[in-house]
């Protein structure tokens, strides 16, 4: 009897002393803020663009912390997603096409002749980088914008291009090796079967774009 | 005038992987010559078997693999496989164990791992160990050099019929090796060995062996095939701790010359534990993987339960290499020290 | 002699620098054509000094820095300049750069210079900029500028000068030649900048296989005043690395992340000393260079003084080029230099070799194998890193754990992939792995950007509504004051008869408040009907109100209705109609739920609709005596017509709101019945608002039309224009909710009748708009072509967006036409849409040429001035009609590969645009002509 006492005294104790580390640790080495949203937050493109279904990165980047998946951004593509894989160390999922696809990165371009100077697209524009005022030309901010394209849908003249940007000299890198032998035989099922479903898709695209178009 | 447009340097030491292999398969023609000499056609006809063998299983997996056959079969990377577990096995294998062996090394140790270049442990090597825990009897079955025999050596059809089981390999004919004749030494102490045994008075085969593929070896260093790091350090370590063991206590432990001269010791040190695909790449690292290699070779043939001990140690060392290229990274040039993981950010 | 370090790795490549130096230095004749690009250096580019067609001469500033980082560019000899634009570039991309190209006369004629032959007597910033005018950037390597790095000495302390005169490269004799042939030059240049930097040691680092050069700098160096040490250094590769050069020299390590000069240690190039000595003591800038051109595809190889600029197929025509067997086109040299696709690529300042090599020479490297590991790239790589790690890292696209592996300190010297016997493009995997990594980090800078930005935006959007919320705060505030002043005033005794305004005011409020407490009472009621004691108190509650309805309505008859009164009745009338409305929500709900006070509330309804009827009616009487009044006040209607635009506005938002509801009730399946009537009720309170306004406008534009004020026509244009414009978008709405359903596969036919109504408004609104203009157009004749302007502009606008709705439209159809659903009613729409555009367009053309007309009638008015804005639109007009012409030429293909039936519509679609193309075109042209003889 006396051991049990003895022994329910000690446990109580060891909890009581633990408890105390814990709540002072708790108090002593209080995170500020969540960290993790900062951190999934700067890998996300800063786009802006809503394209996730959230009004900004930051919202999206709340609620991937809060277990939305990582597969919702479209301009971030790829490299985001594996980045946010490595962070958040969760499998890598492909891309949700129901948030678009990954594009070209581009900048709006404002054909200036026939802006009617609406100020819609401004309003649109979640960096300010277009400038304009009511009645008067706007033009974008080349180096400000981020691609999002939320100014071209508010056009009422249509007049803003996505233009995909270029490679310039001092942008200009090597492009990455063709793996050697791959390139001359291999593959030849696995690598020539990839080529034509590239092909065809391609082809898909077009007709789907020049559809629109017409 | 179609002008190229290619990425720098434009010019290049004329070599391929396959003409690094071919020199480490011309290297071994010395060892082979000298294995013959005293054994007979038997390691020839199993290097050839083998080396076929090796081809036939690597085109079939490259085949399901879609990749180019030439391509691929050129490196020679198979072969030398082929010839490097051909050379370790018993002079008179039967055939099914030869290819057991080299479907092992070829088909699962480097093509699943993804081929040449992928594979974490030495093909030939993971072989050689699955024979020798599979097939104890077959792979201790080592016939007798010409110089300790009283007959003469198989002729080339009988070494043919032997291998394929049409013969019986000759009662006189196998010996224990003189490893094994020394872990199996009993209650009698070295002198009382060495006095009793014909073998252990007779070594010269073994050691004339060992010089050849000592020789092979000193010709790729020479042609800096490899560094001299795992080489020396895996002799050097062997000798060192052979050395102070035979000072301690000459008549448990075999003399140091001995454990460098007999069994696979040279075989390993120049072709075995040299295999870049699965050594450590760091100087270093290096430095350190063939010391332990020898170490290991050491302790294992005193106290494991084989009387030959380079696959193992070989493989074991195989699994650390990476670590030990992870902790031996090279300080790179303007930085004060080595940087691991990566941390910086 | 100074004891040598050496560094780790390196490789020995065959030298095959001979062949280079069989035959002595030639100079390059003056070629036909010079490109000199503004860019040939690390740095911002060059910004052009001179225009196409100027005449320059040799030696000639034509192009000045643009930034602390870039130089000068210099005529190598005298001529026209023929263009400036973009020409290839050495550049391992093969892509286009700015160039400045130069038609040569061979006259080869100096501009005016002279040099200082004893520059210690010159100030050192006098010194520095004469270094910097002549355009010098390290002709080694990069191409830095060197007056930067002469500059280093300000604010490092520098002990040691190196003198690069190694030329590890296989292949390349340039500096090799020059230290033969001008060994004093370049002692003059390191004495120059070793006044400029003061080290202690100067030393020139040349190889063991560069004998006579090292022999003639050693004697030009021993005739020197400084002391200037020659250190012969074993042959390796690359032993002329920067960084690789002061370890073998010092024995001293660059550190990561820092330059030569914070270890007190400055790099410069053999040539670049000697330009520096050309361009003090002769003041001669650096218009050409030694550039050794060789390979086994030229036949007589050598070195040449070439002037910059030259092109590269000239200059091998020069050494002797076999076309047939040159296969591989490398400037620089053989380990890092790099392949030019296009042999017009002048020479630059960095050119120190061209290599025409055969097949033979450099062979295409055979396929890559896998990596062995072996490990010989780790053994011979100068930089201390693991290459074949770098190499996995690479090709696994893991450029974190590359850099964590020193990836950015690699130098792409080659020398891994010169002895991977895999044949791997190591250095290749690595400049692909480095412009990912910058890649990415520019992306993340801009990503930063655009986070700051965007919580800017925000920060600010937040801000701006808490200060609206302030001032609204405040404005109620400023009102209740003024009111408590007021009740202060009448309690104060003040005679109230006096103001019968003010009287009316209480007596409303007094109204207002008996309503608010019968409305009160009601729902009480209306919650607890079997109460009889709420009822009881509901009718004392009606009675009250009543009570201080009639004598509201007493006074108000009684008091004289002056001005405000009209405002007042307005007010009056939309809160009738906002009462309505709620009510009309109120009656819905409980029909909703099925309450018994619905048919209560529906009296209430019918009793509060008829008072807004007659707010209304009220308002309209009052408006039109106004009118009628007030036809010499011009300003009046405008405002009222403002108030009006706005009822208007207010009866389509509440018009929107309701049909939103509706959509909303649509899609929840829920009974759509009593919304869609509360909808056209809407519908017809925003009819008739919109009509009263328009009635309004009309009667407005009579009464300016008599003043000829066009000026305050303006703003009426502009609402009307902005009615139409709403209008429309309304309609475009509807059309994409109207696609929704359909694509939900839901009935649309209320919907579409909804749609075809909105349509009609549109039109209306529209038309109203034209016809205003039109009266505008006619009111405002010739005399004022300015004023006619804006409208022009509005016109434009009106015409893009019937042409944007058309194009939207189109969208829509072929949608639909893929999605295989019946187009018909939709492609009417299209027709009408299309005939609407036209029209637009028809009617922005007239304006155009009737002012165009009122332009040439006043040729002395400045008519080119006027003009030139015209052809701008008119040209920008044709423009849009060829793009349209062309989308059309393009849907019309598709159509007809397709084989679908809208190809016959599509092709009469397109002979209408071609002429309406051809119509702009023409229009255009004679435009231009017009302006022609005028100007």
């Amino acid at each position: 009897m006396e051991a049990i006492l003895i022994a329910v005294l000690i446990l109580l104790g060891v909890a009581l002393v633990f408890g105390a580390l814990l709540g002072f640790a708790s108090i002593r080495f209080k995170v500020d803020g969540n960290p993790i949203v900062d951190q999934i937050d700067s890998l996300l493109p800063q786009t802006q663009c809503g394209q996730c279904g959230h009004p900004g990165c930051r919202p999206y980047a709340e609620a991937i912390a809060n277990g939305e998946p990582i597969n919702k951004c479209p301009p971030g593509g790829e490299s985001t997603i594996n980045a946010l894989a490595d962070l958040l160390d969760v499998e890598p999922l492909p891309l949700d096409a129901e948030h678009g696809e990954e594009q070209v990165k581009s900048v709006a371009f404002i054909r200036e002749d026939e802006c009617i100077g609406c100020t819609k697209c401004i309003q649109a524009c979640p960096v300010d980088a277009i400038l304009g005022a009511a009645k008067q030309m706007h033009t974008v901010i080349v180096s400000e914008c981020t691609g999002c394209d939320l100014c071209v849908e508010p056009c009422p003249v249509d007049c803003i291009d996505m233009i995909p940007i270029e490679t310039t000299l001092s942008t200009w890198s090597w492009a990455e090796p063709m793996p050697g032998v791959q390139l001359i035989a291999t593959d030849r099922g696995r690598g020539a079967d990839q080529q034509v479903n590239n092909d065809s898709d391609n082809h898909t695209d077009d007709s789907d774009q020049r559809g629109n178009a017409a | 005038m179609a002008l190229i447009h290619v990425s720098s340097p434009h010019t290049n030491r004329s070599g391929k992987a396959g003409h690094v292999m071919r020199q480490v398969i011309l290297a071994t023609l010395p060892g082979l010559a000298a294995l013959c000499y005293y054994f007979g056609w038997g390691p020839l006809i199993n290097v050839l078997f083998a080396s076929g063998l090796a081809l036939l299983f690597e085109a079939a997996v490259l085949k399901l693999r879609n990749r180019p056959l030439g391509f691929y079969l050129g490196d020679l990377s198979a072969v030398l496989t082929a010839f490097l577990l051909a050379l370790a096995l018993p002079p008179y294998i039967p055939w099914w164990v030869t290819t057991i062996g080299i479907f092992v090394a070829i088909v699962i140790a480097k093509q699943l791992y993804g081929g040449l270049g992928q594979n974490p442990f030495n093909p030939a090597m993971i072989a050689y160990a699955l024979l020798l825990i599979a097939f104890p009897v077959e792979m201790t079955r080592w016939s007798a050099p010409e110089t300790l025999l009283e007959g003469p050596l198989p002729g080339f059809g009988d070494s043919l019929a032997i291998i394929f089981g049409q013969l019986a390999l000759p009662d006189g004919v196998t010996l224990a090796t003189p490893l094994e004749t020394f872990k199996h030494k009993g209650g009698l102490t070295g002198e009382e060995l060495w006095a009793s045994s014909t073998l252990l008075n007779n070594l010269e085969p073994w050691q004339a062996i060992s010089l050849a593929y000592l020789l092979g070896g000193v010709y790729l260093l020479v042609r800096k095939v490899y560094t001299w790091h795992i080489p020396v350090s895996m002799l050097g370590s062997l000798l060192l701790i052979a050395g102070l063991f035979y000072a301690a206590d000459p008549s448990n432990y075999a003399p140091p010359l001995f454990h460098l001269t007999v069994g696979a010791t040279m075989l390993g040190a120049f072709f075995i534990a040299t295999d870049p695909v699965t050594a450590a790449t760091s100087n270093k690292g290096k430095l350190i993987f063939g010391a332990s290699i020898g170490i290991l070779v050491y302790l294992i043939r005193n106290w494991g339960n084989y009387p030959d001990a380079i696959a193992f140690a070989v493989l074991l060392m195989n699994l650390t290499a990476p670590f030990l290229d992870y902790y031996t990274r090279p300080r790179t040039y303007g930085h004060k020290q080595a940087e691991r993981g990566i941390a910086r950010k | 002699m100074s004891r040598i370090w050496s560094f780790h790795g390196g490789i020995h490549p065959p030298e095959n620098k001979q062949q280079s130096l069989l035959k002595p230095l030639r100079q390059a004749p003056i070629p036909p054509q010079l490109i000199i690009p503004l860019q040939q250096h690390i740095g911002a580019p060059a910004t052009p000094l001179v225009e196409v067609g100027e005449r320059v001469l040799k030696g000639q500033a034509i192009a000045e820095p643009s930034g602390h980082v870039s130089i000068y560019q210099h005529a190598p000899t005298s001529g026209i300049v023929s263009h400036i634009g973009n020409y290839s570039v050495p550049h391992p991309s093969g892509m286009e750069g700015l160039c400045i190209q130069i038609d040569t006369d061979g006259k080869d004629e100096w501009i005016e210079h002279q040099g200082v032959e004893d520059f210690r007597s010159l100030e050192k910033p006098a010194l520095a900029e004469m270094i910097r005018c002549a355009g010098i950037s390290g002709m080694g390597g990069a191409g830095f500028p060197t007056e930067i790095k002469l500059h280093l000495a300000d604010d490092h302390i520098i002990n040691t000068l190196i003198v690069n005169a190694v030329e590890c490269e296989p292949y390349i004799t340039a500096d090799d030649m020059l230290m033969r042939e001008r060994a004093a030059q370049i002692i003059g240049g390191i004495e120059i900048a070793a006044h400029l930097i003061k080290p202690t040691h100067c030393l020139i680092g040349i190889e063991d296989n560069k004998p006579e050069a090292a022999i003639a700098l050693t004697q030009a160096a021993r005739a020197s005043e400084i002391e200037i040490e020659v250190v012969v250094v074993p042959t390796k590769y690359p032993s002329g690395g920067e960084k690789q050069l002061v370890k073998l020299l010092t024995g001293v390590e660059v550190p990561y992340g820092k330059i030569p000069a914070d270890i007190g240690i400055v790099v410069q190039n053999v040539g670049t000393m000697s330009a520096v000595n050309q361009a003090v003591k002769q003041g001669k800038p650096l218009i050409s260079r030694i550039t050794t051109l060789t390979g086994d595809a030229l036949d007589s190889p050598g070195n040449f003084e070439v002037l910059l600029g030259t092109p590269v197929e000239f200059l091998l025509q020069q050494a002797g080029l076999n076309p047939m067997s040159l296969n591989r086109l490398v400037m620089g040299g053989p380990m890092m230099g790099y392949t030019l696709s296009d042999t017009s690529v002048p020479v630059v300042k960095t050119s120190n070799c061209v290599i025409a090599a055969t097949e033979e020479e450099f062979p295409q490297a055979p396929p890559a194998q896998n990596c062995i590991r072996c490990g010989q790239c780790e053994q011979v790589c100068p930089a201390e890193l693991l290459p074949q790690q770098l190499h996995w890292f690479a090709k696994g696209k893991e450029f974190d754990k590359a850099q964590s592996f020193n990836l950015m300190d690699c130098i792409e010297c080659g020398a891994c992939a010169y002895v991977c016997p895999s044949n791997i493009p190591l250095v290749q995997y690595y400049r692909f792995a480095k412009g990912e990594i910058r890649r990415e980090q520019a992306e993340q800078r801009k990503a930063e950007q655009a986070r700051i930005r965007f919580e800017a935006r925000q920060e600010r959007q937040e801000r701006e509504k808490e200060e609206k919320a302030a001032k609204r705060k405040a404005r109620a505030e400023a009102a209740s004051r003024s009111q408590a002043n007021r009740k202060d005033q009448v309690a104060a005794g003040k005679p109230a008869a006096a103001d019968p305004q003010e009287q009316i005011k209480k007596l409303k409020t007094e109204a207002a408040v008996a309503r608010t407490k019968l409305k009160k009472a009601e729902k009480a009621l209306a919650e607890d009907t079997a109460n009889t004691e709420l009822q009881a108190a509901v009718e004392v509650a009606r009675s009250k109100s009543e009570q201080a309805q009639q004598a509201l309505e007493a006074a108000e008859k009684a008091s004289p209705a002056p001005a405000p009164t009209l405002a007042e009745l307005k007010i009056a009338a939309a809160t009738a109609r906002t009462k309505v409305t709620k009510t009309e929500k109120a009656l819905a709900d409980a029909e909703a739920k099925g309450a018994a006070s619905a048919d209560k509330l529906r009296a209430s309804l019918d009793g509060l609709r008829a008072k807004a009827e007659a707010a209304q009616q009220a308002l309209e009487k009052a408006e039109q005596a106004e009118k009628t009044g007030s036809s010499s006040k011009p300003a009046a209607p405008a405002a009222d017509l403002k108030q009006l635009k706005s009822a208007a506005s207010i009866a389509r938002t509440k018009l929107k709101k309701a049909q939103k509801a509706l959509d909303q009730a649509r899609e929840d399946r829920a009974d759509t019945a009593e919304l869609e009537q509360q909808l056209a009720t809407a519908q017809q309170k925003a009819d008739t608002t919109q009509q009263a306004f328009e009635a309004a406008e009309k009667a407005a534009d009579q009464a300016d039309g008599g003043q000829a004020a066009p000026a305050a026509d303006a703003p009426d244009l502009k609402a009307l224009k902005s009615a139409a414009s709403i209008a429309r978008t309304k309609l475009k709405k509807t059309q994409k909710v109207i696609d929704q359903a359909r694509e939900d596969g839901k009935d649309t036919g209320a919907l579409e009748q909804q749609l075809a109504k909105l349509q009609q408004k549109a039109d209306d609104a529209q038309k109203a708009f034209e016809e205003a203009e039109k009266a505008e157009q006619s009111s405002s004749p010739a005399p004022q072509p300015a004023a006619d302007k804006p409208d022009l502009k509005a016109l434009k606008s009106a015409a893009s967006i019937a042409r944007t709705k058309l194009k939207k439209t189109q969208k829509v159809v072929d949608q639909a036409r893929e999605d295989g659903k019946d187009t018909s009613a939709l492609e009417q729409q299209l027709t009408k849409l299309q005939q609407k555009a036209d029209d637009a367009q028809k009617a922005f053309e007239a304006a155009e040429q009737a002012e165009a007309g009122s332009n040439t009638s006043q040729p002395t008015d400045a008519g080119s001035d006027l003009k030139a804005p015209d052809l701008k639109q008119l040209k920008s007009a044709a423009a849009i009609a060829r793009t349209k012409v062309k989308k059309t030429e393009k849907a019309l293909a598709d159509a007809q590969a397709q084989g679908s039936e809208s190809a016959d519509s599509l092709a009469t679609a397109l002979d209408k645009l071609k002429a309406k193309a051809s119509q702009a075109e023409q229009a255009l042209a004679e435009a231009e002509q017009n302006s022609e003889t005028v100007g």
